[in-house]
Formats: C-alpha cells, structure tokens, sequence
C-alpha cells in the first residue's frame, strides 16, 4: 500500500485535453459514465460471483448463514470502506472530472490538432 | 465455439514488473476487454448505418453534392444521435481503462518503483538525462487520454504512467497484443526473419519505445544485438528498463533522447532504424526532423521501419478515413489525422530516402495462437481496432549505388 499517495482520489485524476461533448444535455454524458461503470462493476461482480460457485464446487465448505451472520472485524471493516470509496470513485468520474475541467479551461483539441499541423 | 472470444485478463504473462491485479480488477478488465471488442465490431456497424441512411442522404440533400472530406462527413456525423451515443460509450471505455489501471498501479505505486529502482540500479539498462525537454507535441494533451500523458509523475522518480500503460493495454487492444503486449514487435521481428534470413544487424535504434514492449522483442530475437530504445518521457523509460531487466532481456539499454536530435550518434552507427506506431504521435514539423536524423543515423545497407496504420489515400474511402479519424479527436491524438493524410512516401524521400529504395508490407500481430486468438480480420470494418498495420520502410541504399 502506498503511504504517500492517496491512490483512490489520484487513480480519477483526468487527462489533459478537453472533452468532447457527445450530447446536448450535459447530463446525458455525465449518466453514460455511471451507467457503465456500474455495467463493468455487475461484470466483475458476476466474475467474482462465479468464483465463489466454482470454490464452493470444489471444496463445499460455505453455508448461508455464515454469510448471514459474518461479521466484518476491525481490518476488514478498513479494507471493506476503502474498497466502497473506490467503487464510488470510479461511478463518479465523469462528475468528478467536469470540476477538475472547470478549473483547467483546456482549449478546443482543434486548436492544438491545427497547432501540431502547422508546426 | 465463439468466434472472437479473447482470452481472460489473467492468461497475460506476468512478467516481474507487471502490477498486481486483485480478483474485481481483472474482471474489470475483462469487461473492458469484452466490451471494447463489441464497440468495434457489432454495434460499431451502426455507424456505416447511420451514414448510408440518413447522414449521407442529408447532407446530398443540403448541398447537392457527396461530402469531399473527411472533415464534412465529421461534421455530419457529429450530429448523429447514433454516432454521439457511440463515441460516448468509446470515450467512456478510454476512461474505464485508464481509471482501472491507475487504481491498480497507485494503490501498490511504493513497491513498484521500489522493484523498479532495484532493477534498474543492478541492470545499468537505463540511462536518464534531465536535460531533455518533453516537446509540446507529447504534453499539449494526455495523449490516448491517459492520465499524465507518458511523461508526467505523481511523485519523483516514479513509474506510474509506464505501469498504467502496461497493465491496460491488453483491455484497449481486446487482448489482442498477446500475453505481454508485444505483438507488434513480434509482428516486425517475423517480418524482417522472412524478408532477410540470413541478416544480423549489430546496432538497432528504436525511436519513441515508450515502456519497449515492442523494442524488447525485437533485442531477444537479435541476441548479439545492441538495441537501444529512446523515448523523451523518463518516466515510461524507468519502467521500461525494469521491465526489460525483469524479463531477463540484457542486450537492450533505454535512453532518455529525442528523435529530433540523435548527435550524441555518428552518422551511419546503427543498422536499424524502428518506429512502432510513433510517427502519429509528433507533430508536422517534428516528423521530418526525426526522418531526417534516422536517415543521417542509419548506415548504407540499413533498415528503416516504421509500424503504422494505413495512411488515408484516395483509394481509401471518406468514410473509412473518417472512422480512422475518431482517435484524434476523440482520444487525445491530435496529430493522427494530419499524419496519416500525408503522404508518407514523399516524407520519406525528402528525409533522404529515394522512392525506389521504400517498400510496403502489411503486417499483423503475432501473438501465441494457443492462448490468444488472431485479432479481428480487417474486412469486418473495425478501421484501426484490428492489430493489422502496414510497415513503412526502406533499406538504405549503399553509397556506392548512391553515387552510381
């Protein structure tokens, strides 16, 4: 683990360079970026889900109410809060980064893609 | 059996270097991977529909004419419900692959340049110089947005951005660079074992390596060789070398050098002379300078070869330059069209290479079939996705001839 860095905050940091602007509602494009980090998360979560089914073929050894009645202790509990702050992170990037693009006022890419043409 | 199914996160090599990934990372990955995949191929169909349908019939109907540039049918398409949805969803995808990969890196960053400054201290591989100016070209955007481009740290002496690129490369491409990312110098060193069996080049440049996943193949199929991988971006170089080191590869060094000015190098000191799509990433004035220098560099008899998509030509059609084109303003490439709309022939012969010494040849990644299938085919339109280029090359001709 990093000590320095805070990696969940710097791991949404974005890139240099205005964004396009791919609907007339800003909101719009703010929806996509969750909608489909939700999609990839339900992914992963089916992923991990599956690996609970292929352990438990394998080794039989996990009961419902073991799940029910677990009860995180003081590490995990840690481990499961930055776990959910990330997870949060990442379904917020788009919010998160159009403040960062309000504070950068990045030029049109046409400028820059007409610059580097030129010289 | 599914046709185009890519193999899992976890099937890549792990080399020393490579970050760690948890069990929900690498399933972010495979999404990534998957999704990525169905963006260029099933729903990227929806694109050519939408044109042919209603985009193209439109703007006819405007100006009684067909589009002339690509630039039109950009424009056009740009106001296509259709289009914008999917640009959203490939820009979105960028940004997934960076935020996930950045997450990976950052939250195990301490033993990554921990492991990184050990390699590189004991393999002398990697040879930095502060002196060198990161140009404007690679840091007036995070180019393919990656967050801090390829040079920028989060801390000094870091290797955040060569281990981002790393880890992700494999869900940007499909899986379709094979288990350690380097089909594409894979792909050069089979090109140059057909073409010239017999040949051992002693001394090989590669101009603009980033991490050298593609210049690392290239030093373990000429062992006797000395490969030397320049970039500006130490910051990509640092995790390179380690990579290289890492992976037990000893006859590669990594220097911190522009293409624009190779003087630290006499005229005619290498035999070969490699770009691996680099050439979209400078600038229209950088360019030439870099040929100009590969040319002075490259001894009579050498070889210059630069992997690249196809460049835009008449033949090409509007629409397909347009699609090529999404890259450059849609992700942060912003000299992508300009380059690919030279002609880069003509460039080439101007930087000193006569027309009749050039050659082109298509090549494709070459990748361990058992693990990883062939990229899509080019004919299913996925324009640029498929890990199909052309090699752009010349052998020098010999002075001798040159006088003659």
């Amino acid at each position: 683990m990093s000590e320095e860095l805070d990696w969940v905050i710097l791991s949404g940091r974005r890139a240099k360079g205005k964004r396009p602007e791919f609907f007339d509602e800003p909101a719009l494009d703010r929806l996509y970026s969750t909608v489909f980090a939700l999609a990839a998360e339900v992914s992963a979560l089916r992923e991990r889900q599956d690996t609970i089914e292929r352990l438990l073929d394998a080794k039989g050894t996990l009961s419902r109410s073991d799940i029910e009645s677990y009860v995180p202790d003081r590490a995990a509990g840690d481990e499961r809060g930055l776990a959910t702050q990330a997870y949060i992170a990442r379904i917020m990037r788009g919010f998160q980064q159009e403040v960062e693009a309000m504070q950068a006022h990045d030029p049109p890419i046409m400028d820059i893609v007409e610059k580097l043409s030129r010289e | 059996m599914a046709k185009d199914l890519p193999p899992p996160y976890t099937a890549m090599s792990r080399h020393p270097m490579m970050p760690r990934t948890s069990h929900d990372e690498a399933a972010r990955f495979n999404f990534l991977t998957h999704f990525n995949r169905y963006l260029s191929g099933p729903i990227g169909a929806g694109n050519r529909l939408a044109y042919e349908k209603r985009v193209l019939p439109a703007f006819r109907a405007e100006h009684g004419r067909d589009p002339e540039h690509r630039y039109e049918i950009r424009d056009a398409m740009n106001r296509d419900p259709w289009h914008r949805m999917w640009s959203a969803l490939k820009r979105n995808s960028m940004e997934m692959r960076q935020h996930n990969g950045r997450q990976v890196v950052l939250r195990q960053l301490d033993e990554l340049d921990a492991m990184a400054r050990q390699f590189n201290e004991h393999s002398g591989m990697l040879e930095l110089d502060p002196a060198i100016a990161q140009p404007e070209y690679q840091t007036a955007v995070d180019i393919h947005c990656q967050p801090g481009g390829y040079h920028s740290e989060e801390r000094p002496g870091d290797v955040t951005v060569g281990a981002n690129y790393d880890v992700g490369l494999f869900a940007t491409t499909g899986g379709a660079l094979g288990g350690l990312n380097d089909g594409g110098g894979q792909a050069v060193v089979g090109w140059v074992k057909a073409e010239r069996p017999d040949w051992r080049p002693r001394r090989i440049l590669d101009i603009g390596c980033t991490i050298g996943h593609n210049a690392v193949p290239i030093a373990q199929a000429f062992p006797d060789a000395e490969v030397i991988a320049i970039d500006t971006a130490a910051a990509s170089l640092r995790y390179g070398a380690a990579r290289a080191a890492a992976m037990g590869v000893t006859n590669i060094r990594f220097v911190q050098a522009s293409g624009e000015d190779l003087s630290r190098w006499a005229d005619g000191h290498f035999d070969w002379v490699q770009t691996t799509m680099f050439l979209h990433e400078l600038s229209a004035k950088a360019m030439p300078r870099i040929l100009a220098e590969a040319n002075r560099v490259l001894a009579p008899g050498g070889l210059i070869l630069h992997i690249e998509q196809p460049q835009y030509s008449d033949a090409m059609p509007l629409f397909e330059q347009f699609m090529r084109d999404w890259d450059a303003f849609n992700n942060n490439e912003p000299f992508w069209s300009a380059m690919h709309g030279q002609d880069l022939k003509a460039v080439m012969a101007e930087a000193g290479f006569p027309r009749d010494s050039q050659f082109v040849a298509g090549v494709r990644a070459v990748v361990d079939p058992a693990i990883f299938p062939p990229s899509p085919d080019a004919a299913e339109e996925d324009y640029g996705r498929a890990a199909i280029w052309n090699a752009y090359g010349a052998w020098k001709p010999l002075e001798q001839a040159e006088a003659a």
